[in-house]
């Protein structure tokens, strides 16, 4: 009996010093909850993997669309949403939220035309907007060979492949597609996912890759690292001042430069079609929404210093996965945002 | 009966209870049986209720909106918020069909084969192999579809079909178009080698269980193995070789990730099966992370939930018939 209640009252002594430790550990480290963009994953599990061995800050970030994290950070169940597409100064202030951008990355155009090698077709806005209306619909229209007079093109069908989930990349597409061509913005419109006049669905990046590959005469749009890593035939676009540009982190980087961030109000601005003789023309940049008064103040603020550590010091991890940082004032003037718009 | 148990029953005496308590106590026995096995069995409808019930609910605001047109819609279109269900009920209803075409015959031929034809130091192994079938994930099929089977119908399939095919009247549209390999024939005849081992092993296990006794009957009648399956073996098992193939359908309709790799998922509707469509699984399962509008996602779920619909009308039309069947085979 006296061995078994010495037993007892060391267990509880046990048991108590276990759950102080893991008290204190909670309080040293908290959790960052996240959700949102497929297409920032990479970049933040890096980022978060890089902060934790920093300052033992863990984010946990579940890549579940950028609907869905629109959702959840309207629910308050996480502590930062991200998505491919901002919502709109109205949107905002209605749900007590805020955005800023964190990363650019772009689309490209990729096509499969046996002999037409990567950065050789060239194309302009109005044109990929017929081909995707279906309006064009053999390789040799003269809106295209006018373009490419020094590449063999015959009368091959068009294959338009385009994704069949919603997605920040069909956005990001859709929405230069209607800034350059009227028609598309009347008969489709733009959004995270739209009524295709024409082609085949593949679901994600991948599934818009391994159509392209496999279809031959084919076109789809793609995010520039999933172009690079299949070894894709991207194209040329031709850019608001008139220059025919290559997709790469430097074409990329120049719209995001060019945007005229400082005038967006909550930074409501996509950058494509952006000015400027060497900007690419699709660039896409992903934003991160916060609650202007969260009621978890500690894990919002806690958020707020990974994204001041990532947009300070993550530039490298950045570029290694194909992705744009912001250019430093930009970020000098998000930090700014922070200090005047979230308590 | 009773007497002997009760004479030959020691127990009962040796415990000290007499004849009617122990008949009480096996009354209760039965009666807590009794609603034990009807409570299964009544999980399985209130779960189907509640599930349908469940999908109802969410969908209320697409049936609301659009009432009967959401039905007989072929629009899809998230911008403007317009939805019907034609495209994907289409889609989900003729790769079905497809499917059921290539793996009725086939696992018919496959059950034949291991139980009458195969000598017996092969019919376990092909078996055996005909089982692990049913064991591969379907996104493994997905991605054999999507990465060997397209290009062999690109290729080498399709351009045959639309030249043979494409002028034949009446069905020539069906097989007109740009052979891409993706599309609704293709989808069909990967969900037909997906469903094949489900209605074989069924098949195969109805065959075996025939008493030998009827087939050697037949057998010293002269019968060659053909008509012993035709006429004795198929009117013996009918009822359960008919629920193997619904089991077989009913995957095949409801099948997500295998078809949503070969279809083509585009929300047009087209004659042709060798052009993309679109089924309600894949519909759900493409667009449901990014359904940014409260419509949108209650269109996906009303979807959901005609889906249901389907599988059940389908189910009720193939009982129908095999009904119908039956009476007929009574009369002659």
């Amino acid at each position: 009996m006296h061995s078994l209640s010495r037993h007892l009252k060391n267990t509880a002594v046990a048991g108590a010093v276990a759950l102080g430790m893991i008290a204190g550990l909670a309080q040293a480290a908290t959790t960052i909850t996240g959700a949102g963009s497929t297409f920032v994953y990479p970049i933040l599990s890096k980022w978060s993997a890089d902060y934790d061995k920093k300052t033992g800050s863990k984010v946990n970030y579940q890549s579940i669309g950028s609907g869905g994290g629109i959702a959840q950070i309207k629910a308050a169940t996480v502590h930062f949403g991200a998505s491919d597409k901002p919502m709109t100064p109205e949107e905002l202030s209605q749900a007590g939220l805020t955005q800023f951008p964190v990363v650019i990355g772009g689309v490209v155009p990729v096509v499969n035309i046996p002999g037409v090698e990567a950065g050789k077709l060239k194309l302009t806005g109005p044109v990929l907007a017929d081909i995707f209306l279906g309006k064009i619909t053999k390789w040799n229209d003269p809106a295209i060979t006018a373009l490419n007079p020094d590449i063999k093109l015959d009368d091959s069908l068009i294959t338009v492949v385009h994704r069949s989930d919603g997605s920040g990349t069909t956005f990001n597409w859709v929405n230069y597609l209607s800034k350059v061509s009227d028609e598309w913005k009347t008969k489709v419109g733009e959004g995270t996912s739209v009524q295709w006049p024409a082609g085949v669905g593949g679901k994600g990046n991948e599934g818009v890759a391994a159509y392209v590959k496999q279809i031959k005469h084919s076109i789809g749009y793609v995010e520039l690292a999933y172009a690079l890593q299949n070894k894709m035939a991207y194209t040329q676009v031709k850019n608001r001042d008139g220059k025919f540009i290559e997709p790469s982190l430097a074409s990329f980087q120049a719209a995001a430069a060019s945007a005229d961030w400082s005038n967006a109000k909550d930074f409501y601005l996509v950058i494509t079609d952006a000015p400027g003789a060497k900007s690419w023309p699709i660039a896409a940049s992903v934003f991160v929404l916060m609650y202007k008064e969260p009621k978890d103040a500690a894990g919002t603020k806690a958020a707020l210093d990974f994204f001041k550590w990532s947009l300070e010091h993550g530039q490298a991890q950045a570029k290694a996965l194909d992705y744009v940082p912001l250019p430093d004032a930009l970020v000098k003037q998000i930090e700014a945002h922070w200090k005047a718009e979230i308590k | 009966m009773l007497t002997h148990m009760s004479s030959s029953d020691p127990l009962a005496v040796s415990h000290g209870t007499t004849a009617p308590s122990r008949w009480r106590s096996d009354g209760r026995a039965d009666g807590i049986f009794r609603w034990l096995v009807a409570g299964a069995a009544t999980l399985v409808l209130v779960v189907l209720g509640a599930a349908a019930a469940a999908m109802l609910w969410g969908g209320r605001l697409t049936f609301e909106t659009f009432g009967w047109h959401f039905l007989f819609s072929s629009e899809w279109d998230a911008v403007n918020k317009q939805f019907g269900a034609v495209v994907p009920i289409y889609g989900t209803l003729v790769s079905s069909l497809i499917a059921m075409l290539i793996a009725v015959p086939v696992s018919f031929g496959i059950a034949l084969f291991l139980t009458e034809v195969a000598p017996y130091w092969l019919r376990t192994p092909i078996a055996a192999a005909v089982e692990l079938l049913a064991g591969i994930p379907s996104i493994i099929y997905g991605m054999w579809g999507l990465f060997m089977f397209v290009p062999f119908m690109a290729a080498r399939v399709l351009p045959w079909v639309n030249q043979n095919l494409g002028g034949v009247p009446g069905v020539g549209p069906l097989f007109q178009g740009p052979p891409l390999g993706i599309g609704m024939l293709t989808a069909g005849i990967v969900l037909g080698i997906m469903v094949i081992p489900f209605i074989s092993s069924v098949m195969r296990d109805v065959f075996r269980a025939v008493p030998a006794s009827l087939k050697e009957s037949a057998y010293a009648l002269g019968s060659t193995s053909w008509e012993v399956v035709w006429n004795v073996v198929l009117p013996y098992t009918r009822s359960a070789v008919v629920g193997g193939i619904f089991l077989g359908l009913g995957r095949a309709l409801g099948e997500t990730m295998a078809v949503t790799f070969v279809l083509g998922n585009s929300h047009q509707l087209t004659a042709s099966l060798l052009m993309p469509g679109n089924s309600i699984a894949a519909t759900i399962a493409n667009e449901f992370t990014e359904a940014d509008s409260d419509i949108y996602l209650s269109s996906l779920i009303a979807l959901g939930f005609l889906l249901f619909i389907v599988t059940f009308v389908v189910l009720a039309i193939a009982r129908i018939m095999l009904h119908k069947l039956a009476g007929k085979e009574g009369n002659t």
